[in-house]
């Protein structure tokens, strides 16, 4: 309700400063596009380009938290444990990611129901899979039946980021499992001389040293999940794809005062350009922190920035 | 009904022979099975084509991306680029959309918008960028020795590239070729989710595991079968590039061959 309500406060500073655009149909040329340009629907489409920048910025820290847990797993002296990290790792890669994202979507959901169905029920007697159907108790529902509108939204936000972050986690989990390894062993080595324990040294020498040998496989996953963010359509999230085809679409003058042919083509062209730029701006930030992480350590980059200098 | 009935309805639904209707209730684990294993036969049309045709524009581009002419190494960069830079899935929906608006052009593009044509040609031109990008790693760092004995021999233009060349570029870039070709095969299961759509419901995959967990609301059943023939589909790739690996390094004793291993740490 509050949203709505600023959404149309919003609206009307715009017609404020656009205040010629109150009768579209005599506009033309610039002051049509410009007038079209800045509709709500068009507000929105913007406002979704900062969705998939929170996805990302909530994400990135979330699959590095799932993948170092998944790394350590792997790393663990216990097998069990170890092979709960190894099979992550290899069942989440070995698979294509967007079955993935189709199936924890609905899974993560479920799973979150029954387990509120099995606390928040305890007297329910009927099962909860009956045929084609999986019912909970009213309670368990999640988002309540009587949620508002952006209770539901920001659930639906937050599976997508749990469904991003596990399956990303893995590969994070294999990049950070090469980089604790590819540590050299004689570092652990004298830290053990020296009396650390294991924990120690791998607080203190591993987790260091680790970054510059994680961080080519960290930028590539980085690289990796900018272009992963349109399958946010998929998971059912009205992202920049959707409003994409919403806007594109043809529309007639008897639904719109901007009426136009399918502009789809261009949209989507213009999504093309946004990943290009990003990508592009992305990779030559990492290459500037590559270039100074690898100052003074025993790599060849390291090496070859010595015989530069 | 049998399972064998159901192999015979739906064996090949997904190309449009047998039985019509897909089913609609009381599904069966063999129906699941049989009808995710039907879209399969996409997966791999997809993949085969991309990946055969793909090869020979990816050796063309990553020459051009090495070459000395300025215009071929711009051209091939930007390629590259694009392709690599962006979405798989944006780009099938602006080739979708594309492919929609040039329809009315001219009637050679109608093939373009189903997916058998438009699809396949994304994929093409997607895998020739980001294998261009690997043979061109490999041209990179083929030894100067070899280049040097070759001249030394008296071989150059198109001998030096079929005899010498080109077999160490590829025996360089073979492991890496190998999880691009895995994780192009993955990559087809996006195809009927981007705008390409399911002519009378005949899907990949993914398409009918889709299918069926929306109607049984269950994602534990025909997702766990998909990846199932996921992991077999990959197993069989990686046999078949191990062999194309072995030969390419035929003249080396065995123990400093390199192994292909399944490192796939890049998607699109």
């Amino acid at each position: 309700m509050r949203a709505a309500r600023q959404r149309g406060a919003r609206d009307r500073e715009i017609r404020d400063i656009f205040s010629f655009c109150s009768d579209p149909a005599t506009l033309d040329g610039i002051a049509w596009y410009l007038c079209y340009l800045t509709t709500g629907k068009h507000m929105a489409f913007y406002v979704s380009f900062g969705t998939v920048l929170l996805l990302l910025a909530i994400t990135a820290p979330a699959a590095m938290a799932f993948g170092f847990g998944g790394a350590m797993a792997a790393r663990s002296r216990i097998p069990p444990v170890s092979w709960l990290g190894k099979g992550y790792i290899a069942i989440v890669r070995g698979v294509p990611d967007i079955a993935f994202f189709l199936f924890f979507v609905i899974a993560l959901d479920q799973a979150f129901e029954w387990t509120r169905h099995q606390v928040l029920c305890p007297d329910w007697d009927q099962p909860v899979r009956q045929g084609n159907d999986f019912v909970v108790c009213d309670a368990a529902k999640l988002p309540l039946g009587n949620a508002p509108q952006w209770v539901h939204e920001l659930y639906g936000f937050g599976v997508a980021v749990l469904t991003f972050a596990i399956v990303f986690g893995a590969f994070a989990a294999n990049v950070l499992y090469g980089a604790m390894r590819a540590v050299p062993r004689a570092q652990i080595e004298t830290a053990e001389a020296y009396g650390l324990t294991r924990r120690q040294a791998f607080r203190r020498i591993v987790v260091p040293q680790m970054w510059v040998y994680a961080l080519p496989g960290l930028s590539n996953l980085w690289m990796v999940l900018i272009k992963a963010t349109p399958l946010l359509f998929l998971l059912g999230i009205e992202d920049i794809v959707f409003w994409a085809r919403e806007l594109g679409g043809a529309k007639t003058p008897r639904f719109t005062d901007y009426p136009h042919g399918d502009w789809r083509v261009w949209y989507f062209l213009a999504l093309l350009v946004f990943y290009l730029v990003f990508t592009r701006v992305s990779e030559i930030v990492l290459d500037r922190v590559m270039a100074r992480l690898s100052r003074g350590q025993a790599t060849a980059a390291g090496e070859a920035q010595r015989k530069a200098a | 009904m049998s399972c064998w009935e159901t192999i015979a309805d739906y064996g090949l639904r997904s190309i449009g022979i047998g039985e019509r209707l897909l089913p609609r209730s009381d599904f069966t684990l063999c129906q699941q099975f049989v009808l995710i294993g039907s879209g399969l036969i996409w997966n791999v049309y997809f993949g085969v084509l991309a990946l055969s045709a793909g090869f020979f524009l990816a050796t063309t581009v990553a020459l051009g991306k090495a070459s000395s002419n300025p215009v071929a190494r711009t051209l091939s960069t930007w390629f590259i680029f694009v392709f690599r830079g962006s979405p798989l899935f944006i780009q099938f929906f602006f080739a979708y959309f594309a492919f929609l608006s040039l329809k009315s052009v001219s009637p050679v593009f109608d093939p373009f918008t189903t997916a058998w044509a438009g699809a396949l040609v994304v994929l093409f031109l997607n895998t020739a960028a980001y294998s261009g990008e690997i043979f061109h790693g490999a041209l990179q760092s083929i030894p100067r020795g070899d280049t040097e004995a070759a001249d030394a021999y008296g071989f150059h233009g198109w001998a030096k590239f079929r005899k010498i060349t080109w077999p160490t570029m590829l025996r360089l870039a073979w492991p890496a070729y190998t999880n691009e070709a895995i994780f192009l095969f993955h990559a087809t299961t996006l195809v009927f989710f981007s705008g390409f759509p399911a002519w009378q419901q005949r899907g990949d995959a993914l398409y009918y595991a889709s299918y069926f967990a929306d109607k049984t609301f269950n994602p534990f059943v025909p997702y766990p079968i998909l990846a199932g023939y996921f992991i077999l589909l990959t197993l069989g790739i990686i046999g078949l590039f191990g062999l194309v690996n072995r030969r390419l390094n035929r003249h080396l004793p065995s123990s400093v061959r390199p192994k292909v291993r399944f490192r796939p740490n890049l998607i699109r």
